[in-house]
């Protein structure tokens, strides 16, 4: 049994690798195409982050960011960017729940479940997320 | 200074944050806040988020590389995640309580902690420990291929490492950073897990703990597109860079020059904390 949950352990991991690394480059792809939009259209405005403002409501939760990025609006197409940068650690903890249910490792399906629920929670529930 | 003008210059400074960060395995965030904040005068809060983003994004990409070496520790990471998660949310809320100037000088003690943590020699391995109770029932001892063979290591102190992993979470989540030096300190001195497999489950778990107090800071409106674009790209390019020249680079040199850096930066936090120009 050892070695069988040995395998199945680095082969979790290996997947899991391909998705992470799939999650880093889908988001960088975004906000760089984001990005020059960005520069193209504010590239000569003044840059000033001294004085802490906060985002916009509509930069601040998935269904604004999403809306904005669809109107193509750049600083939405980065928002959006950074928010699927923000869930590929989140889609890595659930595909881990499948994982330990190939091995039936209840505990630690229980572990990971209880991780992914705070993941949640701050991703969705912390703020007027919806 | 203009947006693209802005952008161009702050892409830079993170991409050598990122490099310097993954050649000396002491992480670009904690060098990247003091860098947005004195040279480009970022508000702290602004600059933490920017740092966050990017903590996810070097943790991540660099895991295809970890996971080659093969050492990390899946259930020992993911069973100290909770403690991290929970840290870094309660972290990210007290955030917004804290003045930035408090901010600003937690952070510059950090720095100098940082620094002395990558001058300290490393003690002795201690080897051959008997199984631990709690441990075993969670089925945390394991083996990793070392030079001598295939080595079997018993975890200990498993609450200990919790609590501390607690700590680690909530730096993160307060400061923006990846907090990789307390994890290691809580996996490699706590728990007695061999140094490769701390690291390398380390690095598996900054990703995590940085995505949950990004929940929070996005919600509270603390990241900005504008500012954290360049910073993530640019970290992200570098730390890529870093970890395939990271074979041939001598780094004790490099280490040294960094902790120094770290030195210097954390004194500058503070004084800068201290005088109210934060």
């Amino acid at each position: 049994m050892a070695w069988l949950q040995n395998w199945t352990d680095r082969r979790m991991e290996e997947i899991v690798a391909d998705l992470l690394r799939a999650g880093v480059a889908v988001s960088a792809l975004v906000v760089f195409a984001g990005a020059c939009l960005y520069v193209v259209r504010y590239g000569h405005s003044p840059a000033d982050y001294r004085v802490f403002q906060g985002e916009p409501s509509d930069l601040r939760n998935l269904r604004g960011i999403v809306h904005s990025a669809r109107q193509l609006r750049s600083r939405g197409i980065i928002q959006l960017g950074l928010l699927c940068l923000i869930a590929t650690p989140v889609a890595r903890v659930a595909f881990s729940i499948w994982g330990f249910a190939l091995e039936h490792d209840r505990l630690y399906m229980i572990f990971t479940g209880i991780v992914l629920v705070i993941l949640l929670y701050s991703l969705l529930g912390s703020g007027s997320a919806f | 200074m203009n947006v693209f003008e802005f952008t161009l210059l702050v892409a830079m400074g993170a991409f050598v944050a990122g490099l310097l960060g993954s050649l000396t395995g002491l992480g670009g965030g904690v060098v990247l806040v003091p860098l947005l904040t004195i040279f480009f005068k970022v508000d702290i809060r602004y600059a933490i988020g920017a740092s966050l983003v990017s903590v996810i994004a070097t943790s991540s990409g660099a895991a295809a590389y970890y996971v080659k070496e093969g050492f990390s520790n899946i259930r020992i990471g993911m069973f100290l995640e909770i403690a991290t998660t929970l840290g870094a949310l309660g972290g990210a809320f007290l955030a917004a309580f804290v003045s930035t100037r408090a901010l600003a000088i937690t952070f510059g003690v950090m720095l100098l902690y940082s620094a002395y943590l990558s001058r300290k020699p490393r003690t002795q391995e201690e080897r051959n420990l008997p199984p631990d109770k709690l441990a075993t029932q969670l089925r945390m001892n394991g083996s990793f291929p070392s030079e001598e063979g295939i080595r079997n290591y018993n975890v200990q102190h498993v609450p200990a490492g919790f609590g501390l992993m607690f700590g680690a979470g909530a730096l993160s989540g307060l400061l923006g950073i990846g907090s990789g030096a307390v994890k290691v300190l809580a996996m490699d001195q706590a728990m007695k897990i061999p140094f490769k497999v701390s690291t390398t489950t380390s690095n598996f778990m900054i990703g995590v703990t940085a995505a949950a107090s990004a929940g929070v800071y996005l919600n509270r409106g603390y990241i900005d597109p504008g500012l954290s674009m360049p910073v993530m790209l640019g970290v992200l390019a570098g730390s890529m860079l870093g970890v395939h020249i990271l074979m041939k680079a001598e780094t004790r040199i490099l280490r040294l020059v960094f902790s120094l850096v770290l030195v210097l930066l954390g004194g500058q936090m503070i004084y800068q904390g201290i005088s109210g120009k934060i």
